[in-house]
Parts: C-alpha cells; sequence; structure tokens
C-alpha cells in the first residue's frame, strides 16, 4: 500500500458536458494549478449530450482530493470520480512502427503475439503493431521491441471505467449523479 | 420610443431583439446601474438601453468600469454588471476581471462580439474573450443566437452569486444582438439548470469534533476571513465569541465581519498585522479558520506558522481544504449556518488568562505607535487614517488602492460593520480605489464614500475623476502622497541596500488636477489641517480630492518580510531620527515632486 502523502499515477473520470471549450477548461484547470498530467482523452458516453473524460495524473492523496473539489467547480463538469485501482478497467491504444526487415519480421511479430498485440501494416522492412492494453503492458511491450528498433509510437491515453459491478459517480446518469457524497 | 416613456417591460409585441432581450434580463435580475463603455460590437445593446430603466455610467477606460462593478458588489452584496465591445474594449477589463476573481466577487461581465460570421477571422476588433478570461472568471460563454442571451444570461447571474462568488463574462455577438426572437416576460429559463453537486455540508461528527477542540482548548483564536463578510454571517460571529469568549483576528478583507472596536477584535494579522496579534496566532493551541484561504500574506512561512495550533477550518469552497495548511477538523459549508450550529453546543467561557497574556503585548506596540511621536506637526499617514476614522465616527466606506496607505488604513481605520471596507486584497490592484469607490456610491447612497489611495495608485485611474464630474457624484478622496511608490520603496530600504530604482514619482498638482474637471481640491501639509479639510470635504456637495502630503520615507511597521515565520517581525525602531524628532533624513518641507 502506498503511503497517503506518496505522489502516485491516479486514474480520474469525469462526465462532462460536450459543449465548446470544455476540454479547454479541464486542460487550464491543470494547467494553471500546476498538475502534472501524465494523459488526457476525452470522447462521447452512452448519454447524448455528455462526454466522458478520463484523466491520469501523477499527485498525492491531499492533492488528488483538491482536484476533484476543483473539478466540481467547473459549469459544465457533471460528475468525477477518482477510480481505486483494484476496481478499474483501463486501456491505452498504442501503435508501434518497428524496424523488421525479412530476417527480423518474424520474431517482432512472435514478441506482438506474446502481447496479444496484433500486426495491422505491414512494408518490406517494417510493420506497425497495434495493441489495446493497460498502461504498463503498452510500456513492457515497447521495451521489448526497442532492439529492433522502434520507429515511432503512438499512444491515445488511457480511458477507464469503473469495473462491472462497481458503481462510480462518473457512471450514473446525470439526474442521479451526484446524489452521493 | 422615447426614454420618457420608458417601461419596466415594454408593451407587445412579444418578440425583441437580442440587444433588448439583454436588457429585459437586467431588469429581471433587479440591476439598477451598470457600468460601460461603447463601441462597435455593442451598439445595438447601447441602441436599446434608453428604452429600459437601468442607469448607464460612462467610464473612461474599461478597466474602470470593472472596478466600478465590483466595488458595487462589495459594498451591496448584490451583482455588479460591466459593460464593453469586442477587442480592446473587452481586454481592457481583464485586470478588473482578475480582481474579482481573486476576492469571489459577484460581477457580470457582458461583452459585445464581431457578428458569428466573421469569428476566428482576425476581423477588426475581434480577440478571443472567452479564452483570455477563462482561467479568471467562473465561467463563460460566447453566445451568437438572440433566443440563447436570456437564458445564458440568467445562467450567468446565478453562477456568479451561487456558491463562493465570482466573476462571469458573457460575450455575445453583434448578429445574435441584432436578431429578434420570440419574447415571454413570465420566462425566467436559465441556459442550463445547476447541476447537483456531492452534499457536503457540515456532518454531526465534525461538528462535534470542532465542539470538542473548542471547549478544551485554552488559547483558542478566531481567524476571521472575506467569507464572513459574503455569508452575512458577522451577527452569528458575534453569537459565537460572546459565548465562546474566542477572541477574533481578521484577514485585510475579514476586516468589518466582526467589530473593530470589540475588546475580544485584534484587528489585522498577517504581513502587516500588529506584533501582538501575530504572536497570539503563533502562541495560540486552537485556530478557527472562519472564511479564511490562509493566503501566503497571512500564514508567512507555512512550515512554522501556528506551530502549537490545532485547525478547524470552515469554507464554502472544499478545493480550499488543506490547499495551504493541513487542518484536524474541515467543515465544507455556509460559515453562517456552521457558526448557527457551533454556537449553542460550545461551552460557555470567558477566556479571561488567555485575554490577558494577548494583551501583555499591547504595551510593547504601543510605544512604537506611530500615535506616540511627538506632534512636531508634521504629517503622517497613520495620523491622517487615524484622524479620518475619528471624524467619521468609523461610519464611512472607505475603499482603498493597494500599498502602504492600504495597510496603514487597516491598521488605524477601525471597521465595526460589514462593507465598510473596500479593498483589493487577493490580486493586489493599484488603479482600484477611485473606480471602486464610484461603484460603491451607487450601491450605498446614504453612506458616505472615502477613497484613500497612493499618489501612484491614484494616478492609474485617475481620469475617473471626469466620471464623477458627469455624473454629478459625492466622492471623498484622500491622497496619501508621499512622492514615492511608498510599498515597493520600503522594500528597496528593507531588502535592496536602499537603492530606490524607478520609485521616486513626480505627479500632477492634484489640487489643479481637481479643480481642471470642475471638482474641488485641498491640500493638508499639517496635522493640525487635518480635521478641517476633512469637514469642508464632507461639507462639500460634489467630489473632493484632499492632497495629504505625508512623509516621503515612512514605512508600514510592524513587517512579517515575505516567506519569513510569522513571529519574525521587523518592528519600528524605537531608536531613530523619525521617532525622536519626527522627521527622516531626507524629509523636507514639500516631498519630493
Amino acid at each position: 500500500m502506498t503511503a497517503p502523502g506518496k505522489p502516485r499515477l491516479r486514474t480520474l473520470v469525469a462526465t462532462v458536458e460536450d459543449v465548446p471549450g470544455v476540454l479547454n477548461r479541464v486542460a487550464s484547470l491543470f494547467r494553471r494549478r500546476n498538475y502534472n498530467i501524465a494523459s488526457l482523452t476525452v470522447g462521447a458516453s452512452e448519454v447524448p449530450g455528455l462526454s466522458r473524460l478520463t484523466v491520469v495524473v501523477s499527485c498525492d492523496d491531499a492533492t488528488a482530493a483538491r482536484l476533484e473539489a476543483n473539478l466540481w467547480k467547473l459549469v459544465d463538469v457533471v460528475a468525477v470520480d477518482e477510480l481505486a485501482a483494484a476496481d478499474v478497467v483501463e486501456r491505452d491504444l498504442a501503435l508501434i512502427k518497428v524496424r523488421a526487415d525479412h530476417l527480423q519480421r518474424a520474431a517482432v511479430v512472435q514478441a506482438a503475439e506474446l502481447f496479444a498485440a496484433r500486426v495491422v501494416d505491414v512494408a518490406p522492412t517494417e510493420l506497425t503493431i497495434e495493441i489495446a492494453a493497460p498502461r504498463q503492458r503498452i510500456d513492457d511491450l515497447r521495451a521489448v521491441l526497442e532492439p529492433f528498433g522502434v520507429i515511432a509510437m503512438v499512444r491515445t491515453g488511457a480511458v477507464a471505467m469503473a469495473r462491472a459491478g462497481v458503481t462510480a459517480a462518473a457512471d450514473l446518469p446525470p439526474s442521479r449523479a451526484a446524489s452521493g457524497a | 420610443m422615447s426614454a420618457a416613456t420608458a417601461t419596466a417591460v415594454a408593451p407587445a409585441p412579444a418578440t425583441r431583439t437580442g440587444a433588448e432581450m439583454i436588457w429585459e434580463v437586467l431588469v429581471q435580475e433587479g440591476v439598477e446601474v451598470v457600468f460601460g463603455y461603447p463601441g462597435g460590437a455593442i451598439m445595438p445593446a447601447y441602441d436599446a438601453l434608453p428604452r429600459y430603466p437601468v442607469r448607464h455610467v460612462l467610464v473612461r477606460h474599461e478597466q474602470g468600469a470593472a472596478h466600478m462593478a465590483d466595488g458595487y458588489a462589495r459594498a451591496s452584496g448584490k451583482v455588479g454588471v460591466a459593460v464593453a465591445t469586442s477587442g480592446p474594449g473587452a481586454t481592457n477589463l481583464v485586470t478588473g476581471i482578475a480582481t474579482a476573481m481573486l476576492d469571489s466577487v459577484p460581477v457580470v461581465f457582458i461583452t459585445g462580439q464581431v457578428s458569428s460570421a466573421l469569428l476566428g477571422s482576425d476581423a477588426f476588433q475581434e480577440t478571443d474573450v472567452t479564452g483570455v478570461t477563462l482561467p479568471i472568471t467562473k465561467h463563460n460563454w460566447l453566445v451568437t443566437r438572440a433566443e440563447d442571451i436570456g437564458p445564458v444570461l440568467r445562467e450567468a447571474f446565478a453562477v456568479a452569486k451561487s456558491g463562493r462568488p465570482g466573476p462571469v463574462l458573457v460575450d455575445i455577438t453583434k448578429d445574435a444582438q441584432q436578431a429578434s426572437c420570440a419574447f415571454d416576460p413570465a420566462d425566467r429559463r436559465v441556459a442550463r439548470p445547476p447541476r447537483p453537486r456531492p452534499a457536503r455540508g457540515a456532518t454531526a461528527d465534525a461538528l462535534a469534533r470542532a465542539v470538542a477542540l473548542i471547549d478544551r482548548a485554552e488559547r483558542p483564536l478566531i481567524l476571521a476571513g472575506h467569507g464572513i463578510v459574503a455569508a452575512g454571517a458577522a451577527a452569528e460571529l458575534a453569537a459565537f465569541v460572546a459565548r465562546t469568549g474566542v477572541p477574533v483576528a481578521s484577514t485585510l478583507l475579514g476586516l468589518g465581519g466582526f467589530p473593530a472596536t470589540d475588546p475580544r477584535a485584534l484587528g489585522m494579522m498577517g504581513m502587516h498585522g500588529e506584533a501582538w496579534v501575530n504572536r497570539a496566532v503563533q502562541d495560540a493551541d486552537l485556530l478557527i479558520a472562519l472564511g479564511m484561504r490562509f493566503d501566503d500574506r497571512v500564514t508567512g512561512n507555512l512550515a512554522t506558522f501556528a506551530p502549537r495550533a490545532r485547525k478547524i477550518h470552515v469554507d464554502l469552497d472544499p478545493s480550499e481544504i488543506g490547499k495551504n495548511v493541513a487542518v484536524d477538523v474541515a467543515i465544507v459549508d455556509d460559515v453562517r449556518q456552521v457558526l448557527a450550529a457551533l454556537t449553542p453546543r460550545c461551552r460557555p467561557a470567558d477566556r479571561a488568562a488567555w485575554m490577558a497574556a494577548i494583551e501583555a503585548g499591547k504595551g510593547d506596540s504601543a510605544v512604537r505607535d506611530i500615535q506616540q511621536l511627538p506632534d512636531t506637526g508634521k504629517l503622517h499617514a497613520a495620523h491622517v487614517l487615524h484622524d479620518l476614522w475619528r471624524l467619521t465616527e468609523g461610519r464611512a466606506v472607505v475603499v482603498t488602492d493597494v500599498g502602504q496607505h492600504q495597510m496603514w488604513e487597516a491598521q488605524y481605520y477601525k471597521h465595526d460593520h460589514p462593507r465598510g471596507l473596500v479593498t483589493s486584497g487577493g490580486l493586489g490592484t493599484m488603479g482600484f480605489a477611485l473606480p471602486a469607490a464610484i461603484g460603491a456610491r451607487f450601491a450605498r447612497p446614504d453612506a458616505e464614500v472615502w477613497v484613500v489611495a497612493g499618489d501612484g495608485g491614484f494616478q492609474m485611474t485617475a481620469a475617473e475623476l471626469s466620471t464623477c464630474a458627469q455624473e454629478d457624484l459625492k466622492v471623498n478622496i484622500a491622497i496619501i502622497n508621499n512622492g514615492y511608490l511608498g510599498m515597493v520603496r520600503q522594500w528597496q530600504e528593507l531588502f535592496y541596500g536602499g537603492r530606490y530604482v524607478a520609485t521616486p514619482m513626480r505627479s500632477p498638482d492634484f489640487v489643479k488636477l481637481a479643480e481642471a474637471h470642475g471638482l474641488t481640491g485641498l491640500r493638508v501639509t499639517r496635522r493640525a489641517d487635518v480635521a478641517g479639510a476633512v469637514a469642508a470635504a464632507r461639507a462639500a456637495a460634489g467630489t473632493v480630492v484632499i492632497d495629504f502630503r505625508v512623509q516621503a520615507e515612512d514605512s508600514v511597521y510592524p513587517m512579517v518580510p515575505s516567506g519569513a515565520d510569522l513571529g519574525d517581525m521587523i518592528r519600528r525602531p524605537l531608536k531613530s531620527r523619525l521617532i525622536e524628532t519626527g522627521a527622516d533624513d531626507e524629509l523636507t518641507e514639500e516631498p519630493p515632486r
């Protein structure tokens, strides 16, 4: 268990109104309060007019509590929740372009298969691997591919939700979103 | 339709232009006065204004409009409104918006914007004002359709005054002002109803833990902040103190939230708080922080702040809890309700021993007080503020600028009533005083309004003297003129080897400046003449400017250097030429000009 005062990566999910500038407002909050964002993603939710946003941020417990309170102050924010590490399903998507000529190709493909990653594009001397996995697994795959020569990598940043059977404020429809404490 | 036939709600037709909708909503919201400056993108709104019972005050610079709306809100507790055009009109508001943001003042800013078809094209006088003001407003909106103006403006007022108050901005395109839409006078729709927020509030457990700490404490101290004033909790605070006997130290913006002449009032704490007050904070075994945010000007070095004290923090804003100081009990709720709940639960006490210990520190401060100087006839700012307090019986609304005079005002003008002091605390905005006082004038038509400003800050917005003249306003203005940017000079003296870089300031003849505006100007160079000038100003019908020529190199004491321990204060020297003769070395009859 991590000490409460130690910074660690944590995942916050916010439900926000799908209005112009909402991503700007959230990003501006993180910038001016000097929070260290690992990733920030936003996309449609199951409710029309609402988007869901996943933020991975490195901070201690007290800072996280203040961050959550600051997010609640944004008018466009409908609900915010920090997801406990044990209760979260989290996926990051990466595309990794690797050097793979005819001599290396089999080894690269085998490495990808070990991570349940897929080859989505092939050229004579390179290929591109797609992986959707928790952040750490993508880091691990990248480390395994590094000796072959990673040409480029692009990642979406994490998206996350509470595990099935676990309710989170950010999961609830807006009418019920903040009835809890 | 002419202004002479104006009514609150113009008769049918059942449509309005967007421009008319702006004023319809302002009238609905009870707005009596707006402060503004016209320009191309806001002209449709101005064209509709004479049909509505809203007074418009034409400012000389949009920063003035922002401070006026802010001063109006601070002095009244209502929402202030400022209006400006697009581009430079809107960007000129920025300092005033940031001032209101840091001090949690409810103001609605309305700006014109280029027509929606031109948005993003770098059109003439186009600025991304919602982008510029995003971090300095509670929220802002860009409105491009006439039918959205009413619902968005209503939401804007609701956001500005709800929860922890603050400024909001509504940017309205010119074509939205020109277009027409259906109008229903009974319509009170908001664009979006407030979203529910986590229920926090004072739990029985938190209240019980707070009561236990208060009852057990031997050296408890209240730190009263702006929240007491904003929440209208002065009566509840007085009742709490009467029962528990806990003395009250105030932040700058908390002054007036508890009567300064009450024996339990210790006055201001922090960087320029009295030494014995800061000692009491450092010696306390319990701090009860009410509607304050442990600003660095209040705490000094956080590592050594009130090291022996448990801490109870009551604030409406959960993001303030634990921001600067870790606390033992946090209560996120309206401070008025919390005090009402705490008072009957706490044990009655008189805290005589603790009060005696605090009072024991007073003597040392008194002998250093500038008031104790032998009266050489020379004028010190402290004299002016003390005399002003005495002559106005502490009842004036005093609007200060930022700097030495602001701290002397806080030390020597004893505010017994909430909203009697209007000052820029968080942002420390020079140039605030005169325009904010004009706003306060409209907020409190029956009150005596005094500006207290330095010669530097006054010149930043002195053009608003013209507004006083045009609007026929009565404001009394005390310029504490020492020929320097005094607070910066003081820091240069204490921390920069006495190198007065860019702080000596030459000013215009303020008496002639007043006269040039058709106003009255007076000059005072001796203490004996203070009372006469104040009386003359009070008796005059219009705005009066008094140029108080005070000692040039006087400093504000005590002083906790920035970042130092709260107990580590620079005191007014006991042995100095200033103390012994009432004159500093470089002082001549006339301060440097």
